[in-house]
């Protein structure tokens, strides 16, 4: 007889964040403290703050919002730098299309959540932790005030509290979310100076993914640091919730090591596409994250890998599309996405994605441009006086892509051109553009 | 609108550091809007100057000027949904909508796995399709 255990998508999970979350009740005390909650919490409470910054920083745990950066490293800053007031804030603004891990855990084990920041809160001398909570998460919402209202007394004196977010997607940014929590527009700041100096009210910060803190209580408990970080590969070290969606047969949460590949993930274990035609593209990390086709799917998920293959594993979200797909319809529309979703800050995000989604529309179109009034005016010297043909838009296109990586101040114009170039790149053809074109250089 | 209920919110999160956003999601969920006569009253109670309020109301999508009677049903429209097929039926739902319901966009619902999904207040509705979408929508009018 055929178990569910035995199904790939069970049986080759390796949960360590999620052990508890779909198992237990998630408001219950009881079932929390019988699967081994708050024991990370009292022996972080016994070895004391420098033995908790020893062993997050063995573990290898890397920010799991997207960015990767040390947790170790981040809370070290945090713990060094001088000041009465320090907080740990709780990136749960999970805007990302095709991730709902930080989603399923909050509704699911909100508890490791609490007691993830408050050893953090005593790893790094902070007195008060803040929630960001998208509001399209009513549920998380509703779930999180009722576990921190049960756990008070666990974890006082340190306090937590949940904040919704007024569903702008640009303050799941680090720097945009600070100012959000402070009352203000969800603008992004210039860094330095690093939250972790100036953060939430100019006090020293703690921002952590989720995923991040949720990690914690494990790598807290006794030889868990060690445990996590014989896991994953190279540089990438322990677990990682990844998050099979869009069109996929067997779609869900799926928690492993780092190194198993996209072949293994879309086809052994997501068994294809829902519609059963052929897989077209994948897109990892959300809406800012490259399209990779099935040739690449040999890549490892690891940090380093992807970013040298011009993708990013972002929030972990694998999001499958069969070969009805309009590529270029997509890179215009994560282009579009930018361009409504921009704070306005920086000019290459601003401006730049909605030059964007201009060329985008020109080249999608095979309508080539003619000059404006304005360039055609006599005193307008540089401006061009001819019309642009479609390889001189592409390469337009593509210049202004470089800028946007380079020039933004964030990763919502800095990683807005992957989806667009690796659309362009692997599949020129939906673009209008033919083969021989691209080898000539575009 | 009363200045007063106005103030009565304001006070009511006089302990919360930087409380300008739970008030706005207080004041939006009383009265379905912030009205510039709100902001002028929360900039007052908070000792902002009202292009500050003003700034920050206009910044997020989810508060708006004026109050929309209509009921929502928020569908969710990003990437995951795409490639299950949420932009073909989606059309159906918004003929459906007549005037007293406003089919939104949304991205996303974290039902990625599962969509395309929907919202109507606090409910969420998941692997719609373009049948039980109408049938959503006719059911909120």
């Amino acid at each position: 007889m055929f178990r569910i255990e035995d199904h790939p998508f069970i049986a080759r999970q390796q949960r360590l964040t999620f052990a508890r979350a779909g198992r237990t009740r998630p408001l219950s005390l009881e079932d929390y403290a019988a699967t081994g909650g708050w024991a990370g919490l009292s022996r972080a409470r016994r070895i004391g703050p420098e033995q908790v910054l020893e062993d997050v920083t063995t573990s290898g745990l890397r920010g799991r919002g997207g960015a990767g950066f040390p947790t170790g490293i981040k809370w070290q800053t945090v713990a060094r730098a001088q000041a009465p007031r320090k907080y740990i804030v709780c990136n749960a603004d999970e805007g990302d299309s095709g991730t709902f891990a930080d989603r399923m855990l909050l509704e699911g084990d909100p508890f490791q959540l609490i007691e993830g920041m408050a050893i953090a809160a005593l790893a790094v001398g902070a007195h008060k932790g803040y929630i960001y909570v998208r509001s399209e998460y009513p549920h998380a919402v509703a779930k999180l005030e009722a576990a921190i209202a049960l756990s008070r007394d666990m974890v006082a004196p340190f306090e937590v509290e949940v904040r919704m977010g007024a569903g702008a997607y640009v303050c799941g940014e680090e720097t945009s979310l600070l100012n959000s929590l402070e009352g203000k527009r969800g603008e992004v700041r210039a860094k330095p100076p690093l939250p972790a100096l100036e953060g939430l009210f100019g006090c020293p910060t703690a921002v952590n993914n989720v995923l991040s803190l949720t990690a914690i209580p494990h790598i807290l408990s006794e030889d868990g640091a060690q445990e996590y970080a014989r896991l994953g590969i190279h540089r990438s070290r322990g677990t990682k919730p990844i998050q099979l969606a869009g069109n996929i047969r067997h779609g869900g949460l799926f928690e492993t090591a780092f190194g198993i590949t996209l072949e293994e993930l879309v086809h052994d274990i997501g068994g294809g596409t829902a519609s059963g035609r052929p897989v077209k593209a994948v897109q990892v990390g959300g809406p800012l994250g490259a399209y990779i086709p099935p040739a690449q799917f040999g890549l490892p998920f690891d940090y380093e890998a992807y970013a040298a293959a011009g993708a990013l594993i972002g929030h972990g979200g694998v999001v499958v599309f069969d070969d009805s797909a309009d590529m270029a319809a997509q890179a215009h529309f994560a282009m579009t996405f930018c361009a409504v979703e921009s704070c306005g800050k920086c000019t290459p995000c601003r401006i730049g994605s909605v030059r964007g989604v201009e060329a985008l529309d020109r080249i999608r179109s095979g309508q080539a441009r003619a000059p404006g009034p304005v360039e055609t005016l006599p005193q307008m010297h540089n401006a061009r006086k001819t019309q642009r043909s479609l390889a001189e838009d592409v390469a337009l296109l593509e210049d202004l892509c470089e800028t946007m990586k380079f020039g933004s101040l964030c990763a919502l114009g800095g990683f807005a051109p992957y989806p667009v170039l690796s659309a362009l790149r692997h599949w020129p053809e939906d673009f209008g553009i033919r083969e021989e074109e691209m080898a000539d250089g575009l | 609108m009363g200045k007063a209920r106005i103030f009565e919110i304001c006070s009511e999160y006089a302990e919360c550091e930087g409380p300008l956003l739970p008030i706005l999601h207080a004041v939006q969920a009383e009265y379905g809007c912030v009205s510039p006569e709100a902001e002028a009253a929360i900039a007052e109670s908070l000792n902002l100057s009202r292009a500050e309020v003003h700034g920050v109301v206009s910044f997020y999508h989810d508060f708006t000027a004026e109050p929309d009677l209509r009921m929502d049903v928020q569908v969710c429209r990003a990437e995951a949904c795409q490639a299950r097929g949420v932009e073909a039926i989606v059309g159906a739902a918004e003929a459906a909508a007549g005037e007293r319901v406003a089919v939104k966009p949304v991205y996303c619902l974290g039902l990625c796995s599962v969509g395309p999904a929907a919202r109507v207040g606090d409910r969420l509705y998941a692997r719609l399709d373009e049948a039980a979408l109408v049938a959503l929508v006719e059911r909120v009018a």
